[in-house]
């Protein structure tokens, strides 16, 4: 086992009256990273973390933590705090009583106390609003203060249960560098569900991608961006053109009837995949240039870039550019062959949901 | 103009509610409460009749009992209403519809019920005799008084407790867990003060009417136990002195409205602060 490997959940399986919702899951968690379990609602990220915090027992599986099993510590005896998804600030409580709840339990002095709580304000900008209540504070601020009340209690790792599901767009966004700033601060593993992709490429070092209580794929932003292992994780990380095709032979893919020239090899001959193309791989160029011709059916102004509709051989082609082409017009569709990738078809839906790290 | 009119429209029938069943019988009370039987002459004989031994022994006895009956319904509610709360898909709500089932029933009808069961040869004698143990003797005694009280308003106390448990965010506990609280200290510092408005409620609801209780008195206190509500009714009905009466109500009055005030306090300032 690596030396700098803080938490290891070892063959976790977790069912609610009898419906799975976490199958076998093995996943280690690095000391000091920024790890995001990342999937839709229902995928069983929630549950990993409060199995992490020792609010739910697997039904089988261990958790380590350092070395040692903690599968039957309760919340209460272990070195990791949480930050709840609605903030879970206790409402009858100033602000600095919130933040020193947990000191007071652990009979610290009063001086440290109030140093801490000063510290923590500080950390969180949030300095001066020690006799607030709860209530009165803004949904960004008390989440500022449930992360102020975990962190004076110095865990070795924070928990984050989608700490910024509740903010609007803006505060999220300053939140999220908030976050980051924080975490290089206080030197300490952070261990942040969400369901939002950008927040997990935008702030991970890791990103689990989770779906049905499987592990999907495990990397870093660039891996799960750039080469999704299935169907699923290209669909979740960013749009993506998803298009049924026949690998005919090695670096060559068959797609809509015509034939694409890619980097893939060992897939066989003749066998159907799925191939994954994000939408500002595909380069539209002059109609005889591009491998298959198509015409422009819609056409937005995204800001940054357009967002166009291609519709060639009977699919209709996502398309991000900077540069716009008017509806109706005929184009060429051409891709690199880096950035066509190139999937196993699950069998069943069965498989695609357990085709996990292996 | 039209709707300001049709608002006023509406509100007409509960302004003469107000005005002929609380304000004007209130302004009769008190009337009556300062004014000699007979001569109609002003005086304040009937407010210091309490100082009469019956009368303030009634009324301690009536406070006495509406305390412990208060007290005895507050240690039963609180550990119910908590184990109820953490029942799931509803089970603690059924529960709670049981124990305030009773109430749908008449209230005397219950009180003679009661009377049947604590008699001297009533049915829980009956199986003590039949058991050949010792047979009670609460029948006629402030015991068999409380015991009726309590049967009556404990569900007055479980109904606000139950709730203002119930409302406690799971989060919120778990958060106090995370942070390093023993079960103890989660109930100390959170479950107890989050839940101070429903005892508040709870206390108030029991005890108010406890103390002007007579009915309870009448059939199971026999004619032995006076409480100050009894005194009143026999003045405004055998008695037929309706200055009296309404003079020792008066006195009661200051009673319920100072032991609301203190309730009102605790409860004042945000949700259970006071406790902290």
């Amino acid at each position: 086992m690596e030396k700098d490997i803080i938490i290891d959940l070892k063959d976790i399986s977790v069912s609610f009256d009898g419906e799975p919702v976490l199958n076998n899951i093995n996943l280690y968690i690095r000391d000091n990273e920024f790890i995001t379990l990342l999937g839709p609602s229902g995928c069983g990220k929630t549950t990993t973390l409060r199995i992490i915090g020792g609010f739910l027992k697997p039904d089988t599986g261990r958790v380590i933590f350092e070395g040692k099993d903690i599968t039957d510590l309760p919340p209460n005896k272990r070195q990791l705090n949480t930050v709840f998804q609605n903030y879970a600030l206790f409402p009858h409580l100033t602000i600095a009583e919130n933040i020193a709840f947990g000191l007071k339990i652990k009979k610290k002095s009063k001086e440290y106390i109030k140093d801490k709580i000063k510290y923590a304000l500080k950390l969180v900008n949030l300095e001066g609003f020690e006799n607030r209540m709860p209530q009165s504070l803004s949904g960004g601020q008390q989440q500022r203060i449930a992360i102020a009340r975990a962190i004076v209690n110095e865990p070795k790792v924070l928990l984050l249960d989608e700490p910024l599901g509740a903010l609007d767009l803006k505060m999220r966004q300053s939140m999220q560098y908030e976050l980051i700033r924080l975490k290089n601060e206080l030197g300490i593993t952070f261990v942040y569900i969400t369901h939002d992709q950008e927040e997990a490429l935008t702030m991970s070092d890791t990103i689990v991608v989770m779906n049905k209580g499987n592990i999907q794929q495990i990397g870093t932003p660039e891996d799960i961006y750039n080469e999704p292992k299935n169907a699923f994780v290209a669909d979740f990380i960013g749009e993506s053109n998803i298009i049924d095709g026949i690998m005919l032979e090695d670096k060559l893919v068959e797609i809509l009837g015509a034939k694409f020239p890619c980097v893939d090899t060992g897939f066989g001959r003749n066998k159907p995949v799925d191939v994954v193309i994000r939408p500002e791989d595909v380069d539209l160029v002059e109609p005889e240039k591009g491998i298959i011709k198509g015409v422009v059916t819609s056409l937005l102004f995204k800001g940054v870039h357009y967002e166009m509709d291609v519709l060639a051989n009977g699919y209709e082609w996502l398309v991000h550019s900077t540069d716009m082409v008017p509806v109706g017009r005929e184009v060429g569709i051409f891709v690199d062959p880096y950035n066509i990738q190139i999937m196993h078809k699950p069998i069943s839906e069965d498989e695609e949901a357990s085709s996990d790290e292996e | 103009m039209k709707s300001s009119r049709l608002r006023r429209l509406v509100a007409a029938p509960y302004l003469v509610w107000i005005v002929g069943f609380t304000i004007l019988p209130l302004i009769t009370i008190i009337y009556y409460a300062f004014t000699e039987r007979g001569t109609n002459s002003f005086t304040f004989k009937n407010i210091l009749a309490i100082r009469d031994p019956i009368h303030f022994n009634a009324l301690v006895l009536s406070l006495w009992v509406a305390f412990l009956s208060t007290l005895i319904c507050l240690l039963l509610a609180y550990p119910l209403s908590y184990i109820l709360s953490k029942l799931k898909n509803g089970r603690g709500r059924f529960v709670v519809f049981l124990f305030v089932l009773p109430m749908w029933m008449n209230h005397i009808l219950r009180t003679l019920a009661l009377q049947n069961l604590l008699s001297n040869t009533g049915v829980i004698n009956g199986i003590l005799e039949f058991l050949r143990l010792p047979t009670l003797n609460i029948m006629n005694t402030p015991t068999a008084i409380i015991i009726g009280m309590v049967y009556t308003y404990l569900p007055f106390m479980i109904l606000p407790i139950y709730n203002s448990i119930a409302k406690i965010d799971d989060g919120v506990i778990d958060a106090a867990y995370d942070l390093g609280a023993s079960g103890f200290t989660v109930f100390r510092r959170l479950i107890l003060p989050l839940s101070l408005p429903g005892i508040i409620s709870g206390i108030t609801m029991v005890f108010v009417p406890s103390i002007s209780e007579f009915v309870i008195a009448d059939m199971l206190g026999g004619s032995k136990t006076l409480l100050i509500g009894n005194v009143i009714e026999q003045e405004f009905t055998v008695g037929s002195n309706w200055n009296l009466g309404s003079g020792l109500s008066v006195v009661l009055m200051v009673f319920i409205v100072a032991s609301m005030v203190i309730m009102q306090r605790y409860d004042g300032d945000g949700e259970g602060a006071a406790l902290w």
